[in-house]
């Protein structure tokens, strides 16, 4: 195992750990979108380009668009039962 | 059950689970002591069989294409389940919805000049990697899979830069849905190709070309493309029901 | 040292599945659910890993160099697209449920009741 592979594996594990212990989740999905990369990268040191591809790409384009955009509707509807009161 | 008692329970449990599972690891083979008779056959016979370069292309959409098409469902399957929840509540508050729109929460933020300067041309750069990665899928890394969301990031990246409602217009209801059902019944039809052209169903029927060339792996490169638009599909899909959701809908009970 | 892949992949179901149970918020579970579906990839790739081979694309090196396994990377890579998706229907679902329900803590879901 190469040390490059080492180095990732490790930073891997520690990004999943701050993503779990964010409970906030907009600053969660800051978070998880680096984790995503850091898994894209470490898919590439085990020698699998098109799994690296995708995962970068799902992980930096769709997670976090569907995410914000989630969080931005459950804060709207926050809003609007509040003008209701 | 209190919150207590099952946080309890979970820890007794996790330490049990954690311990067979580290315990059942072990067992495996040695990282990087690879064993397995299938990677080794396909390494010395899947190029030549198949003309096409990337290994990895012709084991998902030939040797493995069946399992594909299971998975290639199972995206289908998640993005119709999406519309349905999504739009089931559509048609009660259509009424509702008349009577108080918010002209600032249709247009969405103002954004920065520098975000649309980027974004814009970004967004045509995008089209060309997607349709360049959707069709190399048989010769270097990338796919269907992988072009198919490239593609659909270029709606995204369109409502970033602040023109939602051009956003929509690029994305509206009716693409998604047919450019994902159009996908998915263009896989099922080349396997049937391969039925009706006498051999076994997603059998590669079609002359596979030379190796290295556009063309080469048979139906590979077909099943990559029609991948690539299920994926794309359903993708702008998903992305268009929530952003209708979130622009057109103020949510909250009655 | 060999077992670090394995030990990774064990700390990241283990970690997900910690952030699950003790979740406050549908939106933080689902992410972390994400956490987990990730451990699975990395156990797969760790599989079929090979000693000092190359990557399985052979429009560049001679054919029938040593290369790891190209099934588990298969099986990870559409994984990877169709796991996004069922994500997007759970993000659907907590939506909903915000709007049934009133709230989006999962330990207070069940109790009321529009």
């Amino acid at each position: 195992m190469t040390f490059l592979q080492g180095a990732l594996l490790v930073l891997v594990a520690v990004a999943a750990t701050v993503v779990v212990l964010r409970r906030d989740p907009l600053r969660q999905t800051i978070g998880a979108g680096i984790y995503g990369l850091l898994l894209g990268l470490l898919f590439f040191a085990f020698q699998a380009p098109d799994v690296a591809l995708s995962e970068i790409v799902v992980a930096s384009v769709m997670l976090p668009a569907l995410i914000l955009l989630t969080l931005s509707k459950l804060a709207q509807i926050d809003r609007g039962e509040k003008d209701r009161e | 059950m209190t919150r207590r008692a099952r946080l309890a329970v979970f820890a007794v449990g996790v330490v049990g689970f954690g311990f067979v599972l580290v315990w059942g690891l072990t067992g495996l083979p040695d990282f990087g002591d690879y064993p397995g008779p299938y990677g080794i056959q396909l390494q010395k016979v899947g190029v030549e069989q198949r003309k096409a370069t990337n290994l990895v292309s012709s084991t998902t959409f030939d040797y493995r294409g069946f399992d594909t098409m299971g998975e290639e469902f199972i995206l289908f399957a998640a993005a119709t389940g999406l519309a349905v929840l999504l739009r089931a509540q559509r048609g009660e508050r259509e009424d509702e919805e008349e009577a108080e729109d918010h002209p600032a929460d249709r247009r969405g933020q103002d954004t920065s000049d520098a975000l649309r300067v980027v974004a814009i041309p970004a967004a045509g750069a995008l089209i060309v990697l997607g349709l360049y990665v959707v069709a190399h899928g048989a010769l270097t890394p990338g796919g269907g899979f992988q072009g198919g969301i490239v593609l659909a990031a270029v709606p995204i990246l369109v409502y970033l830069a602040g023109q939602a409602l051009f956003a929509r217009k690029l994305s509206p209801m009716g693409v998604g849905d047919v450019l994902e059902a159009v996908g998915a019944a263009a896989f099922v039809c080349i396997g049937v190709g391969g039925l009706i052209a006498g051999v076994a169903f997603l059998y590669n029927f079609v002359p596979l070309g030379t190796q290295g060339s556009l063309l080469s792996g048979g139906t590979i490169p077909l099943l990559n493309v029609a991948v690539g638009v299920e994926v794309a599909g359903a993708v702008t899909l998903v992305f268009s029901e929530f952003l209708d959701q979130r622009l057109l809908r103020s949510g909250g009970r009655r | 040292m060999s077992f670090l892949p394995f030990a990774v992949a064990a700390w990241l179901f283990l970690v997900g599945l910690y952030g699950i149970v003790t979740s406050r918020h549908l939106v933080h579970m689902i992410i972390c659910l994400g956490v987990v579906q990730s451990s699975t990839y990395v156990l797969l790739l760790a599989v079929g890993y090979r000693s000092h081979a190359k990557a399985p694309i052979f429009a560049d090196i001679p054919v029938g160099t040593q290369v790891v396994d190209p099934v588990v990377q298969a099986l990870t890579l559409t994984d990877v697209v169709v796991e996004a998706t069922v994500t997007a229907l759970l993000l659907a679902l907590a939506v909903q449920a915000r709007k049934r329900f009133g709230t989006v803590d999962p330990d207070e879901l069940g109790a009321l009741r529009g």
